[in-house]
């Protein structure tokens, strides 16, 4: 194959990458597809290939409902966080007429500390003898501590949305800001006031930022392991945990790769509904 | 508008606007007719489309009032105002086919679907774009997408059209064919257009009048030929067409008539009618000739009011025209002469000497 001159300059710069990428990605997930369709006998691998492991991770009940459970709740979080990133997003693009650098930087605050301080932050905050907790009681709003508040579910949403909300906010900030200043102009010139320009010219050109969004929140929170360990409970774990045992206590390595695998056709398959639905309602955007 | 008293559409009465401590608009007062081809002419930042946007309602005047067909328009927001525009950019919708984005207005009034198809495709006809409803936005050309955004006018049935610079993106010769088109649309439905533009020549093609605005002000509302044949004032002169300045003194004389004396050109009585009304004759220093009222007289037989000798100093060639820039006797500067290159009439070269023919009328004085 004879590559052009800048065909080659655009390999060379990309191969880095491309390496890394065929290294860190390519290679573990073929690894994993592999494992998946073997089995294990105590302390080696049976390599004979067989569908037992989806038969086992499809069909038993408790695989199931951990898969439903982070479907459930990764589905609520990116509601959750896209719904309340839109509007930061619109402030930022529409009202912020100076400084918009500076109000990005202060929105990428959170990221200052890691990801873990802040889930433990949220313990703090949430827990029984917690920052809320004694807050509420000190103002005499209650008499005893709340306990709904940490080890269930909502600890999860609330943790997980505050975690991802720069990362759609961010999207759908481009978005806005691309938007002609003047079609909302001609939306009000033909007789529109500003609630109908919102949702027949704003929204549906936003529709690119918004499905961005909703698939770098949902995709990720699905296999999100660590805060719903320290903030789930027992009715807060998420199937990501379930993997995490089987690679690790449960020793079985193929039935958390099936697991992995079926989680990930699982988000593939909704991403792609996202995807269409958005393009759907957005209509035909270049 | 030919015999009938022209009737008041838009009013505007001192109209101010401020932004910050910049006065872009110094009261503006002037009227604007019924189905009148109306364009607000100026350079850059001279406030033609901050007007524009405040007769449009995206502005608020700091001061002052416009009245659309008798109603004062001060609070009433652009989606209830009888006017609609013409983007500068079009603003058609990248989300809507071309039958969306025409009908967009009418979704709100109460008509039926099968209603709002049949006034779209009016509309659509209207502009030489029938059939092309089902087209997304970015298939269209430039030119196409000018006809949509002026469907998407016209279909509101407004009694102003406002056009915000709408040929300036558009290359010549589409421009040229537009501004014709634009034109014979106009006078078919009888709306009245308002068009603002930095482009004289566009403004004298297609208007009925013309409001020649300067830093916020307007300075003369004339149509195209008055302007061009009287402009009043050397800065209005200097942005309609090309114009030789050339030194002058100017004395009043018996019987009304004003003496010119041009030392390029020679002496000239001026009748009455031939001066500006209001001029201060003693401030006149300089006068102002267009190159086409100046000839090259090529042969014996041909003859001028008055000749004066002079020299060829360069020539530009377009095809059709010449202008030459001609040293007269005593000028400072060059004039420009223009000739049509008719039937036996040959292109003559720089350094040679000439015959230059002019006569009273080629002569304007500005206040």
């Amino acid at each position: 194959m004879r590559l052009s001159r800048e065909g080659r300059q655009g390999l060379t710069l990309i191969s880095p990458t491309l390496a890394y990428a065929l290294v860190m990605l390519a290679a573990p997930l073929t690894m994993v597809v592999t494992f998946s369709f073997w089995t294990q006998n105590y302390l080696d691998l049976d390599t004979t290939l067989t569908l037992d492991n989806y038969r086992e991770a499809w069909g038993t009940p408790i695989y199931q409902v951990l898969l439903l459970r982070s479907l459930k709740i990764s589905l609520i979080v990116t509601f959750v966080t896209v719904l309340l990133a839109f509007p930061v997003a619109y402030f930022l693009s529409f009202k912020v007429k100076r400084r918009k650098a500076l109000w990005l930087f202060l929105i990428t605050i959170p990221f200052w500390t890691s990801y873990l301080l802040r889930v433990f932050l949220w313990k703090v905050i949430l827990g029984y003898n917690g920052v809320l907790n004694s807050a509420l009681m000190g103002m005499g709003f209650i008499d005893e501590p709340m306990t709904f508040l940490l080890y269930n579910l909502n600890a999860v949403v609330l943790t997980l949305a505050h975690a991802w909300a720069p990362f759609a906010i961010l999207p759908i900030f481009v978005a806005l800001e691309k938007i002609d200043r003047s079609l909302l102009e001609a939306a009000e010139d033909l007789g529109d006031g500003k609630i109908r320009q919102f949702f027949r010219v704003t929204l549906p050109l936003a529709m690119p930022g918004v499905v961005a969004s909703t698939l770098i929140v949902l995709i990720p929170t699905i296999g999100d392991f660590i805060t719903p360990k320290l903030v789930g409970g027992t009715d807060g774990l998420m199937i990501a945990n379930m993997i995490q045992i089987q690679f690790g206590k449960a020793n079985n390595a193929p039935l958390g790769a099936a697991l992995a695998i079926t989680s990930m056709l699982v988000v593939a398959s909704i991403s792609v509904v996202i995807f269409l639905a958005g393009k759907k309602f957005g209509g035909k955007v270049e | 508008m030919t015999g009938k008293d022209p009737r008041a559409i838009i009013r505007m009465q001192d109209v101010t606007k401020f932004f910050g401590s910049f006065q872009a608009l110094k009261g503006i007062t002037t009227t604007i007719n019924e189905g009148e081809f109306f364009s607000l002419l100026g350079p850059s930042g001279c406030g033609k489309t901050t007007l524009l946007r405040m007769i449009a309602g995206f502005d608020e005047p700091t001061d002052g009032a416009i009245y659309i067909g008798d109603e004062p328009m001060a609070g009433i927001p652009a989606n209830q105002r009888p006017t609609n525009m013409v983007f500068q950019s079009y603003a058609i919708f990248p989300h809507l086919n071309v039958a969306d984005n025409v009908g967009y207005g009418l979704k709100r009034k109460r008509m039926s679907r099968a209603e709002i198809a049949a006034e779209v495709e009016k509309s659509l006809a209207m502009v030489d774009l029938a059939g092309y409803g089902k087209r997304a936005a970015h298939e269209l050309s430039g030119g196409q997408r000018q006809r949509v955004a002026l469907a998407r006018a016209l279909v509101m049935r407004p009694k102003v059209v406002l056009l915000d610079e709408p040929l300036s993106a558009l290359d010549k010769k589409l421009r040229e064919q537009m501004q014709v088109e634009l034109r014979q649309l106009q006078q078919s439905i009888g709306i009245t257009f308002i068009l603002v533009t930095h482009d004289q020549e566009e403004a004298l093609i297609m208007s009925d009048r013309i409001a020649v605005m300067f830093e916020g002000q307007i300075e003369q509302v004339a149509t195209p030929e008055q302007l061009y044949r009287h402009p009043v004032s050397r800065r209005v002169a200097s942005f309609i067409g090309v114009m030789t300045l050339l030194d002058a003194r100017a004395t009043a004389q018996p019987g009304n008539t004003v003496r010119v004396d041009i030392p390029a050109l020679g002496t000239v009585d001026l009748p009455a009618a031939r001066v500006p009304e209001g001029i201060d004759l003693a401030k006149v220093e300089k006068i102002g000739v267009h190159p086409e009222m100046l000839t090259i007289l090529q042969d014996e037989h041909e003859t001028a009011e008055r000749v004066v000798e002079a020299e060829v100093a360069s020539r530009s060639y377009y095809g059709d025209m010449t202008y030459y820039s001609v040293l007269l006797p005593g000028a400072n500067a060059p004039a420009t002469i223009s000739m049509r290159n008719t039937f036996g009439r040959s292109v003559i070269d720089p350094g040679a000497k000439v015959k230059v023919g002019w006569g009273q009328d080629s002569i304007i004085l500005f206040k």
